[in-house]
């Protein structure tokens, strides 16, 4: 998976992944809060698996840190996925 | 000190023979068998019927049984909108047997086949053996004693007696009780097998010449139990009483029951003494009853000794005949059958009976359902037995209201 991916296709991967963990698909946006689509600390390490298995590349919780919105967390994944 | 006395206000039941108390009750009475080729799976329980997406996703299978009977039990006390206590006052403590066996398979299988960085973040909150417990004080706010209790299949009972004392020594003004369990899963069939514990005709006929095992089922009860004072200042409809509670240990065997029953009959007569009754009140008992052939003995040797004369005189029947054996759940779901057949005057039936076994000589109730011979008009009182594998012995003395 070295190979460039799309940006488009992480933003679909961790929209999926949000919406398979119970987020309500209404209000789960690029510019929604974590806390406004009820994503916590045991979702973000189910995302981190899913992404980790899928872009090969690392993350720590301290990575997200400073996440705020689902487009913080999209971001973070096209930036490492590079 | 004066002990507080326990109301029970509420019941919940997710069983074999279907979602809800009143349909575990109305179909027992009616002689309904839940069990289908040789297991008793809840059938018409459906999920998101009771729980959002994520909710669900965050339970074993046995949470969520609990979850969807709690909620029953909390609306039928009338504690759907709102606490009736300060919730640091009310308590949760359910029993389980082996707690989310399921998570731990899919997981293990998970480890196995994809390796460490596979298993889920979710296995541990979900296998937990008190995710039952945890999860009913998160729903409803239950900031009071909050734990599980782990045995085996009197894990139910236990469960109930430790919120009875509770309450009754003023610790929690409320408690949500009860059990749950969801053990259909190969590991849990192959393990009971290979132990000769399963029926390998599939049959639960408790106290029946032929029985051969029990029949493994799944789901949860869950009960809301109260001190009676606050019950009845706030207008609360009472079921009935939880009047006595007993438990004892065998230390005989892990799993076989002491031969003469002494550690059953000694829970029984505990939880009569606890009472203030004695074996004379007891107009119906709801047996352990699991239809192997070292309980239904033993338990039977056991009632002779606790109850006298009067054993051969009442009703004996059990649950499982119509659930299968629910485990850990088996004495929450019980007690619930038991409340509901005391208020209805009736022993339900053990269905199945038909070749009486040489010394089961008691009167199990075969074929139908029959009204109990009460005599002066008193509430009709039960004894609920469970025994579980490692000697764990817990009898409720129940009474109507």
């Amino acid at each position: 998976m070295a190979t460039k991916t799309a940006p488009q296709d992480i933003e679909t991967t961790v929209m999926e992944a949000l919406a398979q963990f119970g987020a309500d698909p209404d209000v789960l946006t690029r510019d929604a809060t974590l806390e406004e689509v009820d994503v916590d600390s045991l979702d973000l390490v189910e995302l981190t698996q899913v992404i980790e298995d899928k872009y090969d590349i690392d993350l720590e919780n301290a990575d997200f840190k400073n996440v705020k919105t689902v487009g913080d967390v999209i971001d973070l994944v096209v930036e490492r996925v590079g | 000190m004066t002990l507080h006395d326990v109301v029970i206000t509420g019941v919940g039941a997710v069983t074999p023979l279907g979602v809800g108390a009143r349909e575990l009750h109305e179909r027992w009475a009616a002689g309904v068998c839940g069990i289908c080729d040789g297991e008793a799976p809840c059938a018409d329980f459906t999920v998101t019927d009771h729980m959002t997406t994520k909710e669900a996703r965050r339970a074993d299978r046995s949470t969520q049984f609990a979850i969807a009977a709690g909620d029953e039990a909390l609306a039928d006390a009338g504690w759907a909108d709102e606490l009736p206590y300060d919730a640091e006052l009310v308590g949760c403590v359910l029993g389980t047997g082996i707690g989310g066996i399921a998570t731990i398979e899919n997981n293990h299988d998970t480890l196995r086949d994809t390796g460490p960085g596979a298993v889920s973040p979710l296995a541990v909150p979900l296998m937990m053996s008190n995710a039952g417990s945890a999860a009913l004080s998160l729903r409803h706010g239950l900031r009071g004693p909050v734990f599980s209790v782990v045995s085996a299949c009197a894990a139910g009972s236990h469960a109930i007696g430790t919120a009875v004392r509770m309450i009754q020594h003023g610790e929690a003004e409320a408690v949500v009780t009860g059990g749950a369990e969801a053990p259909l899963t190969p590991l849990s069939r192959a393990a009971f097998a290979k132990m000769n514990a399963l029926s390998a005709s599939g049959i639960s006929r408790p106290f029946d010449a032929r029985r051969d095992g029990f029949v493994m089922g799944e789901g949860a009860g869950v009960l809301v139990l109260e001190n009676g004072d606050a019950a009845r200042a706030r207008g609360a409809r009472i079921l009935g009483t939880v009047r006595g509670y007993g438990s004892t240990g065998d230390a005989h065997h892990i799993t076989a029951p002491q031969k003469e029953g002494r550690g059953g009959a000694r829970a029984m007569t505990i939880a009569l003494q606890d009472a203030g009754l004695t074996p004379e009140d007891v107009d119906y008992v709801n047996a352990h009853g699991t239809s192997t052939q070292l309980n239904d003995r033993a338990e039977t040797l056991a009632l002779k000794l606790a109850l006298g004369e009067r054993a051969r005189e009442i009703p004996v029947s059990s649950t499982k005949s119509a659930t299968g054996h629910l485990l850990g759940a088996a004495g929450a779901v019980e007690a619930i059958a038991t409340i509901l057949a005391l208020r209805d005057r009736i022993a339900p039936p053990t269905i199945g009976w038909e070749e009486p076994d040489e010394g089961l000589d008691l009167d199990y109730v075969p074929g139908t359902a029959r009204p109990l011979a009460l005599s002066n008009g008193k509430p009709a009182v039960a004894l609920s037995n469970s025994f579980g594998f490692g000697g764990h012995n817990a009898t409720l003395c129940l009474q109507a209201a």
